[in-house]
């Protein structure tokens, strides 16, 4: 099948392209890029005018529950919702159950994630056995099967000691370990975030030290070891400069952040306990916020991921304290970077496309995806001007539990082309 | 009332306040004086006692002010509730709520716990004590008890001395202190001060014995003995010892100055049985006002100021 998309305005930064071109897809590549191309006899002409068509999204943040958790998201239902948001690959992460540990478990998901047939799955595997921070996992055998990068996400490797062994292990493979960075013995019992929320609700503090503490750590350890090292969903102004400060020393390190950490402070959870607001890492302060949107606009934030957290609605529809952590993302993070961010001028598209796109595949060592001849054709088209209002119903995925419902957003993708084949035709997810 | 339902005390005006302290000293003759202690104010209305944790002096305090008020109660908790069963909350209460009734009294472990109950049913619903978030009815008994004592609240000083971070008490009586132009300090050492005193505007210190001939009022928190298995405090005898209310520190009160405390007390702990058995204790006053407040309370909810029927 081939596709002309005429008249859109591509950006891509890695090939300097910020202007209307034509480009033309030819079964899994882009065959050629450049003005006024004319379709082959049995391509499909899209009128993309008025449009911006960048590289495929990536979401390197994502739990698709699946296998274990059926109930709440599997990859096919996520698939949907990734598809829906506009993104061409997503990196699971690997607290299912069983725990994705092994080579097998990795290869379950890829190929899980081909059947379906909407999004590249792009699987991490577990840092350690089973995420208990003990032991270490069959690391070469999951590179081997297809791994993206390696993690005990959910919590952090407690003991410095065995997360030295394991960047030292990491480090001979071509990947990078992405640190949910928390220090249980700081956070223990935390549901939100110590200072004025958890006194004005009453509850037990997570602070911000358990996080930035465990962030300090590791970057050291990074150094030491020479493992390339990603912090995952920084959350407060302090890790933030931590990271700074190590990129400053020329280390290997990168950070990523949610737009529920961009675009939601502490003082949004009012007392009406409202639990899709309720996050780990919590929602921070005011402050906080405003210095991550700085960063992700600045470059010291390499790229926006949504966590993307889906929970059946009995686990998030009780009290706080005993609610599930998390809320999904993969529909919401484009139009919220959009509307919140790029169309307002505060950040350029170029900066949208290296964060959302360019970045995670250099974080996860995928193969580029460029707006060029001969590369792969992974793109999204989005359309600046839809709107959007966020409702349970307009959510394709199986969870509902979004931080964003009620919201009204302008900008989504409206086409997505994964591998070629086109999973999102006029906002609506195909086959459908 | 400006309020539909009593779930924390930083949502209560000072005329709230008031007129929730004055309606109690209206029913001070039914409970304290007459033989006959009841009036028909809330007669044929449906109150449900839902008591997620256990609770004596709550519990039986309610208790009595519904049945001094002539309502139909009902109490039900702990293992007779289908909480325990593993039904969730909205469902109990959606299902409560079927059988048509006027009022929930809450306690519960969880924050928030009352605020979900009112998504759940249009039966107004009191706050009985919500985790370590808001126990407003306690707030008004203590008020009552400072006002009764001092005739007016304006211009106390009060320190609220213990467990401060995991105190609900501490937690609703501090807005409500603020609210009526009390001066609070909170005493406690560092393990138990509350994550941000700006938000409740009070200073906050360590040293009790620097505070204590300011004070007109000094509140002692219960200590939650299983607090200290997390080692916040090495031992009751050395929290006894820098923060217990002892009789050398009472002396060095203010005249006139009043101890309260909310209760259960941990005698010899927080509070020395003298002290707490001495002249200016108020203890057992303030479970007297527990009754009068929470019977202002039912009342006004209810609608009874509206519906011509004088206590």
């Amino acid at each position: 099948m081939a596709f002309l998309l005429r008249g859109a305005h591509v950006v891509d930064p890695q090939v300097g392209l910020d202007g209307v071109a034509d480009v033309l897809i030819d079964g899994d590549k882009i065959a050629e890029v450049g003005q006024g191309l004319e379709p082959p006899a049995d391509a499909e002409v899209i009128d993309a005018s008025g449009k911006y068509l960048v590289p495929g999204l990536v979401d390197m943040h994502v739990h698709f529950r699946d296998p274990g958790f059926e109930y709440k998201e599997t990859i096919d239902t996520g698939s949907r919702a990734a598809a829906h948001g506009g993104f061409t690959d997503v990196a699971t992460m690997p607290n299912t159950d069983p725990v994705t540990d092994t080579g097998a478990e990795i290869r379950y998901q890829i190929d899980r994630g081909k059947h379906a047939g909407l999004v590249h799955i792009r699987p991490i595997g577990a840092l350690t056995r089973g995420e208990k921070g003990e032991a270490l996992s069959e690391i070469g055998d999951m590179v081997m099967e297809g791994a993206a990068a390696f993690s005990d996400d959910g919590h952090g490797v407690q003991s410095a000691g065995m997360m030295r062994t394991c960047m030292e292990y990491v480090s001979q493979f071509d990947r990078a370990v992405l640190a949910h960075c928390e220090i249980d013995s700081l956070t223990t019992n935390g549901v939100i975030n110590e200072g004025k929320a958890s006194t004005r609700l009453g509850m037990f503090g997570w602070p911000a030290l358990g996080e930035e503490l465990e962030i300090y750590r590791d970057i050291e350890l990074a150094k030491l070891t020479g493992c390339r090292f990603h912090v995952c969903h920084i959350s407060t102004a302090k890790g933030l400069d931590l990271v700074r400060a190590a990129k400053k020393e020329g280390l290997p390190v990168t950070c990523e952040v949610t737009p529920h950490h961009l675009f939601l402070n502490e003082d949004d959870i009012t007392p009406t306990y409202n639990t899709n607001l309720k996050m780990n890492p919590p929602l921070r302060t005011k402050a906080d916020m405003e210095a991550l949107v700085e960063g992700i606009c600045d470059g010291s934030i390499d790229c926006v991921v949504t966590d993307h957290a889906p929970h059946a609605p009995h686990e998030k529809d009780c009290e706080w304290e005993i609610a599930f952590f998390g809320c999904v993302g993969l529909e919401t993070s484009l139009p919220l970077m959009l509307t919140k961010l790029v169309l307002p001028g505060k950040m350029s598209w170029s900066r949208l496309v290296e964060v959302m796109a360019v970045n995670p595949r250099k974080v996860l060592t995928l193969e580029p995806v460029k707006v060029e001849a001969g590369s792969t054709a992974d793109l999204t088209l989005i359309d600046p001007a839809a709107e959007i209002e966020v409702t349970e119903d307009w959510l394709q995925g199986k969870a509902k539990n979004s931080a964003f419902l009620g919201w009204h957003l302008t900008g989504a993708a409206s086409d997505v082309f994964c591998a070629g084949k086109r999973t999102l035709t006029d906002g609506v997810v195909t086959p459908a | 009332m400006f309020v539909k339902n009593l779930i924390d005390t930083y949502s209560l005006t000072a005329d709230d306040i008031t007129q929730i302290l004055d309606t109690a000293q209206a029913f001070e003759s039914v409970n304290n004086s007459r033989t006959i202690k009841k009036v028909p104010a809330l007669r044929g209305r449906t109150i449900v006692n839902l008591f997620l944790e256990p609770s004596t002096r709550t519990k039986s305090s309610f208790e009595l002010a519904e049945k001094r008020l002539s309502a139909d109660s009902l109490s039900m908790g702990g293992s007779t509730s289908s909480v325990v069963k593993g039904e969730s909350l909205a469902d109990t209460i959606q299902t409560i709520s079927a059988m048509n009734v006027d009022m929930f009294v809450c306690r519960a472990r969880l924050a928030g716990t009352p605020q979900r109950i009112t998504e759940n049913t249009d039966a107004v619903v009191i706050n009985a004590g919500d985790g370590k978030h808001q126990h407003p009815t306690q707030a008004m008994l203590d008020l009552y008890t400072m006002r009764k004592h001092f005739g007016h609240l304006d211009g106390l000083k009060v320190a609220i001395v213990g467990d401060l971070a995991h105190s609900r008490v501490c937690g609703s009586l501090a807005p409500a202190l603020k609210t009526m132009g009390a001066e609070v300090t909170l005493v406690g050492p560092p393990t138990f001060q509350v994550d941000d005193p700006d938000w409740f505007g009070c200073p906050q210190t360590a040293h009790f014995d620097d505070v204590i001939e300011d004070m007109d009022v000094i509140y002692m928190l219960r200590v939650q003995l299983e607090r200290m298995e997390g080692a916040a405090i090495p031992s009751r005898r050395e929290y006894n010892r820098l923060y217990g209310l002892d009789m050398t520190r009472v002396n060095r009160m203010k005249d006139d100055a009043i101890i309260m405390h909310p209760g259960p007390m941990n005698r010899g702990m927080e509070i020395n049985a003298d002290v707490a058995d001495c002249s200016r204790s108020r203890i057992l006053n303030q479970v007297n006002a527990g009754v009068l407040t929470r019977m202002a309370e039912m009342y006004l909810l209810l609608g009874g100021e509206n519906n011509g029927i004088s206590a």
